[in-house]
């Protein structure tokens, strides 16, 4: 199943902070706004991310200018969102689980838009990788290696969306627990890139680009870890950033 | 420091609503205790208004007592300073103790506790006097003093601890009905402050006020604390996670939960306490 279909069902999220269960039916619809607009932020970044990410493993220029062109929309949502949350906290006053909706709504979406902007950096290299001619068998290895971690970036959100929409604690945790995987493997590319730079000066420029790239990935990881640590405050009112699992 | 069980397993809402509520969730205990609640029951005739509430109101601070309409918390205010003494077909059981001493002691006099254990009401109700005199009244019938000069600095005093004096300080001799709604109120707190109490009771103190005179009644509460230990009864949720450094959530006569304002408003552990003070039904 697709983000798009999960998250698009109020279910999990309506039910399990008990959205609709306000005496004022207005502050119930405003809620469910904040949570429809969040979820629509997401699906974009997902497809900014992952079109970022094929446009630079297919050095697709074309497909590179759509997502460098769409992160307007991407910061625009933000600034709505915010706006949105600031009316709700002015006006409603919002406590507890309310209280905690909004704030790690307005933290969720800072993640979001910066995810959007490392989705921008894959535009942009993608563009100069396409000019660039990578030579193929410099290149294979490492964009083999670059398409493994992106694949890998590309299901944790996904699954950290999903998790976001049905405010699933269990997945949210198992995130945040394997975020050193997500480490571990940008170091192994930045490793095997250090060692073509070394081999072939040449292509200093072009790996440096591919490292780039990689390093976005890891930080698209980084700040799904903070989706899913929001994911926790939200739910269960702990704040486990930080590493803070107690 | 003690802890009253925390339930673990949150029953659902169904579930709750037909749950005996036996236990109170969270930490009623203080560490500095003014006063020290125990299995409280309040009847009115036949009717139990109060069920069991045990809870400590920590010394110098104040504590907030929130709660739906009919919940019991304008009555379990009232038992701490024998208020509903007044009402015959009132009952109070338990123990309730100001710094260990039994405030319900039959050697007790309820009318000294009640200058150690001061109140003021929703309404603002000074007597029909001068402003004077309203300050002076209760030091006057306590015997604190019978010397003008004394009296006057009393008078002086309480008022200023108000954040009255300046405000009135050319027309004391006026009568105090003739005050705005919030100066009126700070005058019952400095006649309250004259007879040198120990705790002070606030019954939704600023239901009655616009937001400035509010704004200046609950800044003056932030004061107060500094000398006085305060319970205060409120139906403004914010006005309470504004004034108080504990909450107490009571629910049909029963103390549900009670913990650190920042934990109930950001957090709390029951259902019930989540529902009310974010405007949920249930």
């Amino acid at each position: 199943m697709t983000t798009s279909e999960k998250t698009s069902s109020p279910s999990g999220f309506t039910s399990k902070l008990h959205l609709d269960k306000h005496i004022s039916r207005r502050f119930n619809e405003e809620l469910e706004q904040v949570r429809t607009l969040v979820m629509k932020m997401g699906e974009l970044v997902e497809q900014q991310v992952n079109d970022g990410l094929s446009a630079v493993l297919n050095a697709d220029a074309t497909l590179a200018e759509q997502v460098i062109e769409r992160d307007k929309k991407v910061n625009s949502m933000e600034l709505e969102i915010d706006e949105y949350c600031t009316q709700i906290l002015a006006r409603r006053q919002p406590a507890a689980s309310d209280l905690r909706l909004i704030v790690s709504v307005i933290k969720s979406i800072t993640d979001l838009e910066r995810m959007g902007d490392e989705a921008v950096k894959f535009g942009k290299n993608a563009i100069k990788l396409a000019r660039g001619n990578f030579a193929e068998e410099e290149g294979a290895r490492p964009l083999v290696e670059l398409k493994h971690l992106g694949k890998h970036i590309s299901e944790t959100l996904n699954t950290a969306l999903i998790a976001y929409a049905q405010m699933d604690t269990d997945a949210a945790y198992k995130i945040i627990e394997n975020d050193n995987i997500i480490d571990e493997e940008f170091d192994n590319i930045s490793r095997l890139l250090v060692t073509k730079m070394m081999e072939n000066p040449r292509e200093i420029k072009n790996a440096l680009r591919v490292t780039w790239c990689a390093r976005a990935l890891e930080r698209i990881g980084d700040h799904t870890t903070n989706l899913c640590e929001y994911i926790v405050y939200l739910v269960e009112g702990k704040d486990v950033r930080h590493g803070n699992m107690n | 420091m003690n802890t009253i069980d925390i339930k673990q397993n949150e029953p659902s809402q169904v579930e709750l609503n037909q749950v005996e509520l036996t236990q109170t969730v969270g930490n009623i205990y203080a560490d500095d205790a003014k006063m020290s609640i125990r299995n409280a029951n309040v009847h009115y005739g036949d009717k139990q208004a109060i069920h069991n509430v045990s809870l400590d109101l920590a010394k110098n601070q104040v504590t907030a007592l929130i709660g739906p309409s009919g919940c019991g918390k304008s009555t379990f205010l009232r038992c701490l300073n024998r208020m509903n003494d007044t009402i015959d077909i009132c009952r109070v059981t338990g123990q309730l103790m100001l710094d260990g001493e039994d405030i319900y002691a039959k050697e007790l006099d309820p009318v000294l506790l009640r200058a150690r254990v001061g109140m003021v009401f929703q309404k603002p109700n000074p007597f029909p006097k001068s402003i004077y005199d309203n300050v002076a009244y209760g030091a006057r019938i306590h015997g604190l003093t019978n010397n003008k000069t004394e009296l006057d600095e009393i008078v002086e005093t309480s008022l200023q601890k108000a954040g009255l004096f300046n405000e009135v300080k050319d027309r004391l001799k006026d009568p105090g009905t003739g005050l705005s709604g919030g100066q009126q109120q700070r005058l019952c707190i400095a006649r309250t402050i004259a007879v040198s109490p120990e705790v002070i009771l606030m019954d939704e103190p600023a239901s009655a006020l616009d937001p400035i005179a509010t704004a200046i009644i609950e800044e003056l509460i932030d004061e107060l604390k500094e000398k006085y230990t305060i319970a205060i009864v409120t139906h403004s949720m914010q006005q309470a996670a504004r004034v108080s450094q504990h909450t107490a959530y009571f629910h049909m006569g029963k103390l549900v939960e009670m913990g650190k304002t920042e934990d109930i408003f950001t957090r709390p552990s029951h259902k019930l306490t989540e529902n009310y003070i974010t405007g949920r039904f249930g």
